[in-house]
């Protein structure tokens, strides 16, 4: 089911959450919205499933204005940071609950509601627990058994508020690829909150990116990776190396392969993958030293830090392959030399 | 073998607890009973199922009964108020929940007594709207014991309802339960062992009361005597082991039916995975 945000706005007190969203999500995509923390992802979802009501604007599910339906009645299945499980009732009864409140008229036999829950805990592979409580249960199952639970209704659309959030970092690597193929199975309109951006391009066929409580970007992973839209999505997505274009800088950009254009802007963003690194010759005079680097299992990051003429200096960062810096073969305090491929450039 | 445990002083601590309780609860209990062993069975059965003593009996057990059922309900709404909205003077009605404690129940009783009799404020009106005397029949009894039980209710229920998840009633929601549904279903099987801790503690509390009834019921046997009024009338009679065989009687039941309202609280955790 397509979802239409029109126009979207909400306030806290002084404090403006959300400010003039518009957004569109086609059906069957599966889509992050990214940001810091305070940008208004969060608040956005809520508004979306019905939990909070916006001070303007509307929302359409399947074309259908929703803005003023309470959340019972949106067909939304909702996944919490926290897992919200009953932990007065067992995992089935959990799971069975958004069977067993339907109208008598909508709803199931037991008989039917019980193979239902059964065949959902078996899509969430925890058939086994469905006796115990959720006290019983780690973080990662509680979340199964959240999503079995959203899931039973069978919702248009289902939205997970930073479902992956309160996990360790192993079981949130497993969940993220679990999710992506359990969306691939069934198709449902996803949207999910994350602060994290490395599970927002592994999850997501689409990103939406959230600053102060405006879109700074929408697109697919890759092109948002690629092109970022503005120095924010830049920073955010991602790591950068953000140079000011200075006298000094200009200059010494020019070395390193880059052409500086003042109309493209005044501000250089290079990603550290962008900067090939190499032994300078012995007559080389580049003045960058390699300063310290870090082993990242099939990167190695390293530091650069090259000396200005007012007598402080720059930190820059690359990354190469493992086997790339084997055959390097540099030390701490080796002079090298750079060549930069790409840069981004921005107005600041 | 001797199992070690991280935390220490168990010996310390535990010897202290027992220590205390039997200081202040055990002995004093236990020569109530050793009093009433001067009396024969015959002779304890014939007081106790004198009918003035059963009426006696009824009139507090029932009122005690009554008066917990209703401050648990009310207890419960105040909780929720001052748990669940914001509103300008909350402190000041948190402060107002705690005076019952404080004030001397002989107090309560006699203003109680005055706006509710005949004559009185909230007594008159009550006579002539609706035809019902609450002052000097076990209504005042009822009426005084809720005063005095409940502000048990709201401070036990409170914490328990400030720490429930809300993100539970927004889950219930968002999956299709109406308002009454999520009530039903979500908030009231989390907090309704706390509201049962919270009758317990009223109808404990009303049992044992004296000071604000004896002004309000008008003491009536058969009607509205309350059994530790009949104690103390017993006592003023030199009849120490009818006092003594009352009082004993009093502490079995009270204490068979906090016993049983503790094994239902505690079967409803078990059944609801909360123990």
């Amino acid at each position: 089911m397509s979802i239409l945000i029109e126009n979207i706005s909400k306030n806290f007190g002084q404090f403006a959450a959300l400010n003039h969203i518009n957004l569109e999500i086609p059906d069957g995509e599966l889509v992050a919205l990214l940001g810091p923390s305070g940008c208004g992802k969060t608040t956005l979802l809520r508004i979306i499933a019905g939990l909070e009501s916006a001070d303007e604007g509307r929302i359409f599910l399947s074309g259908e204005d929703k803005t003023a339906q309470h959340v019972s009645r949106r067909g939304i299945g909702f996944v919490f940071q926290h897992y919200a499980l009953f932990r007065h009732m067992t995992v089935f009864d959990n799971v069975a609950f958004g069977l067993r409140v339907k109208d008598k008229k909508e709803r199931p036999s037991e008989a039917d509601i019980a193979k239902k829950v059964h065949n959902l805990l078996e899509l969430v592979q925890l058939d086994w627990l469905h006796d115990r409580f959720p006290d019983q249960l780690s973080g990662g199952q509680r979340q199964r058994i959240a999503l079995a639970r959203a899931l039973a209704v069978e919702p248009s659309v289902l939205l997970l508020d930073e479902p992956f959030g309160a996990l360790d970092a192993s079981v949130r690597k497993d969940l993220r690829q679990w999710l992506r193929n359990l969306h691939k199975e069934l198709h449902v309109t996803s949207i999910f909150v994350t602060h994290d951006q490395e599970e927002a391009m592994e999850v997501a066929s689409q990103v939406v990116v959230l600053n102060k409580g405006h879109i700074e970007q929408q697109g697919a992973p890759a092109d948002i990776y690629d092109h970022p839209a503005n120095a924010f999505v830049s920073k955010f997505i991602g790591q950068t190396n953000v140079l000011n274009l200075n006298e000094d800088n200009v200059i010494w950009l020019k070395t390193a392969g880059i052409a500086v254009d003042d109309s493209k802007g005044n501000v250089a963003h290079i990603r550290p993958h962008d900067i090939d690194v190499k032994k300078a010759d012995a007559n080389s005079d580049s003045p960058v030293t390699l300063k310290d680097w870090q082993h990242l299992g099939s990167l190695i990051r390293v530091e650069l830090y090259r000396p200005q003429d007012n007598g402080s200096g720059t930190y820059l960062f690359a990354e190469m392959p493992n086997e790339r810096f084997k055959l390097l073969k540099l030390n701490k305090g080796d002079r090298v030399a750079l060549h930069i491929k790409h840069a981004h450039w921005f107005n600041s | 073998m001797r199992q070690s445990n991280i935390m220490p002083g168990f010996g310390q601590t535990l010897g202290f607890t027992l220590f205390y309780l039997a200081l202040i609860v055990l002995i004093p209990l236990s020569t109530l009973i050793f009093m009433s062993f001067k009396l024969s069975l015959p002779a304890y059965l014939d007081i106790i199922t004198n009918t003035r003593v059963l009426a006696a009996f009824r009139v507090s057990f029932g009122a005690a009964l009554v008066a917990a059922a209703i401050a648990s309900f009310f207890g419960f709404i105040i909780a929720w108020v001052l748990v669940r909205y914001p509103f300008s003077g909350k402190k000041l009605v948190d402060a107002f929940i705690d005076l019952p404690f404080a004030l001397p129940t002989a107090v309560a009783g006699i203003v109680m007594a005055t706006i509710f009799q005949p004559s009185g404020f909230l007594g008159k009106l009550l006579i002539d709207s609706f035809g019902v005397q609450v002052a000097y029949r076990p209504l005042g009894i009822v009426v005084a014991l809720i005063f005095i039980s409940i502000p048990f209710v709201v401070r036990t229920v409170e914490p328990v309802l400030k720490e429930f998840d809300s993100a539970m009633e927004e889950a219930a929601s968002s999956l299709g339960a109406t308002r009454l549904q999520v009530f039903n279903k979500i908030i009231l099987p989390n907090i309704f062992p706390s509201v049962l801790t919270g009758f317990a503690l009223a109808f404990a509390r009303g049992v044992g009361e004296y000071g604000s009834v004896i002004f309000i019921a008008g003491n009536q046997p058969y009607v509205s005597e309350i059994v530790p009024l009949l104690i103390i009338t017993k006592l003023e009679q030199y009849e120490y082991e009818a006092a003594t065989a009352i009082a004993l009687t009093m502490l079995l039941v009270s204490f068979l039916l906090l016993l049983v309202i503790n094994l239902l609280n505690r079967w409803m955790r078990q059944r609801s995975g909360q123990l």
